[in-house]
């Protein structure tokens, strides 16, 4: 028995170290093909360089890390309000069955491919924001569009999941003061459900920053630095999407190098969302 | 079931009924709840106390199905607070309510006090220092909280959290407080102290308490309303109705020989 009990905790602690062996093998991998590079280069002609002319061999990704973080956050601009809507008005206002139609809507919006996501916003977004708004229509706008879309699954679920754990003794609490259920919704539950609504955020904004299908087939692709909302643009995951097909060499190399960057900004905003949902204000 | 109380009514319940959908769970009672006094529930579990409490603050308004008949008139306005026409929120502005378990919003001390403040408008820094101060001050708390104020509620002790409400519900200067088993969670000390809490309150707010605990009923309470059924069995002076009860089931309970 004793034994039994010893050899299972063993094969569990082999399987969860395989899982984190994995990720230090891919981080391992990635960084050890985009290192020298960086190093070669210098870790800030490839931050801050603003030319990327892989034929030239200037490999400057500033446009790039622009580009994501423009489209990422135009995304959110769009996607939280939204999602935090939806999230509050499935567990507060829905009847259950319109609640039933709504989820198993979100639960398709979540399983749609994201080809499909660009084929539908070059068909319909881009000539719609060219038509209207001017410039070449494939833009950050267009893309933050469609990233808004495809990020609201995960603020919706996760922020209803987190206000549907909360327990109906808050709700009661504060309806039986005098509040109205608007106030209780805005001042008691949102906040007691914050650190599941920020990590439901964040996760959005990974999902957002890592988009590379719907991206290339959206943003234009242009490699310079976007000056407005209307311009074409690169993400630091179409630049490897495109390229990786035909690059050798350094070019290769310089890819792998966008890798790690990428890489470090999403660890560092998965460590953000640990950190931020741990911790509890008033 | 006549009794009519000598000091001032706050509030009269006339011919009440109460439908969970199509279960009536309150059939036709009535009550003289009397101004700054308090008034204490009694009876076996499922009698539809909790039910008859929350009619006071119209808490069943929550649930779509549930219907209310009759009247619950509060003076000195003579408003039937649980008529169709009047909001519920304003009649949650006028009666508070402290639950059975001890229910802090995850926020600090003071925010927890001046959230009632704030929902009715007010954003006065000082003035919310001043009330917050005063209602932790009222709840017997004020003196182990006070350098605390800013921590999360959930730091304090069960006792102090249950007095954080009551504190909660003080604050905004309530006409009623209702008490539906206040003490059910608490261990004796803590008891003992929103016992007291309570005796003391009456000098300023009419108060109605649900208790499984008759020795708290006894202890406590003014005027008793012993419930069996949905229906008010008996209801007289506190000391009248656990020495003298003029109804056969009252005395059974109240001995102990059901419930
Ligand atoms: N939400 C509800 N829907 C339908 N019936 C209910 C509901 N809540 C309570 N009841 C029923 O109404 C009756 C009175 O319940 P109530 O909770 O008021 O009793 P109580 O006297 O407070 O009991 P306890 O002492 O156990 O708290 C019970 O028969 C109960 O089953
Ligand atoms: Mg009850």
């Amino acid at each position: 028995m004793e034994f039994k009990e010893k050899f299972i905790e063993k094969i569990l602690l082999l399987i969860a170290f395989s899982s984190i062996s994995i990720l230090a093998l891919i981080a391992f991998f990635i960084f050890g093909e985009g290192l020298p590079l960086i190093w070669k280069i210098g870790p800030k002609a490839f931050l801050f360089g603003e030319r990327w002319v892989p034929s030239q061999g200037s490999f400057g990704i500033l446009p790039m890390i622009v580009g994501s973080f423009w489209v990422t956050f135009g995304a959110l601009l769009l996607g939280i309000p939204l999602g935090l809507a939806c999230a509050i008005f499935l567990c507060e206002w829905t009847p259950p069955w319109a609640g039933m139609i709504l989820r198993s809507a979100i639960q398709v919006l979540a399983g749609i491919p994201s080809v499909i996501y660009g084929f539908w916003g070059l068909v319909v977004l881009v000539p719609l924001v060219r038509n209207y708004l001017g410039g070449p229509g494939l833009s950050i706008l267009s893309g933050s569009l469609i990233l808004s879309i495809m990020i609201l699954p995960t603020i919706i679920s996760i922020s209803e999941d987190s206000l549907k754990a909360l327990p109906p003794s808050y709700k009661a609490g504060a309806l039986a003061l005098g509040a109205t259920h608007w106030e209780t919704i805005w001042r008691v539950l949102v906040p007691a459900a914050r650190s599941g609504i920020v990590a439901s955020i964040i996760l959005g904004m990974g999902r957002a920053l890592g988009e590379t299908m719907a991206m290339i087939m959206i943003l234009g692709n242009a490699v310079k630095m976007p000056s407005s909302f209307l311009d074409s643009a690169r993400t630091l995951t179409t630049n490897i999407g495109i390229e990786m097909g035909y690059a050798t060499g350094d070019h290769r190399q310089a890819l792998f190098a966008t890798g790690v960057i990428l890489f470090l900004i999403i660890m560092f905003l998965n460590a953000l969302a640990i950190v931020l949902s741990r911790r509890r204000v008033g | 079931m006549s009794a009519i109380p000598s000091s001032p009514l706050k509030a009269e319940v006339k011919k009440l009924n109460f439908y969970y959908n199509l279960v009536q769970a309150l059939n036709d009672v009535n009550l003289p709840i009397a101004e700054k006094r308090i008034t204490a529930l009694i009876g076996p579990s499922g009698c539809g106390k909790t039910t008859y409490l929350r009619c006071f603050n119209r808490m069943h308004d929550l649930y779509p199905g549930n219907r209310y008949e009759g009247e619950i008139i509060l003076y000195p306005d003579q408003l039937n607070i649980i008529s169709p026409k009047v909001d519920p929120i304003e009649v949650r502005m006028r009666i508070s309510m402290v639950f059975q378990k001890p229910n802090p919003f995850p926020k600090t001390v003071f925010e927890n006090v001046a959230y009632g403040l704030r929902v009715r408008g007010e954003a006065r820094r000082n003035l919310l220092e001043e009330k917050v101060e005063k209602a932790l001050k009222q709840a017997a708390l004020w003196e182990e909280v006070k350098d605390r104020i800013h921590d999360l509620a959930f730091n304090l002790s069960g006792g102090q959290q249950q007095r954080l409400c009551i504190a909660r519900a003080l604050a905004t200067n309530p006409e009623i407080l209702l008490f539906d088993e206040p003490t059910s969670a608490l261990d004796p000390t803590a008891t003992s102290k929103i016992e007291e809490l309570i005796m003391q309150l009456k000098k300023e707010v009419t108060i109605i308490i649900v208790t499984h605990n008759m020795q708290q009923a006894a202890r406590v309470s003014d005027y008793t309303a012993f419930m069996y059924l949905g229906e008010i069995i008996e209801f007289d002076k506190t000391d009248k109705v656990f020495t003298h009860p003029s109804i056969r089931l009252t005395e059974e309970y109240i001995t102990g020989r059901f419930g």
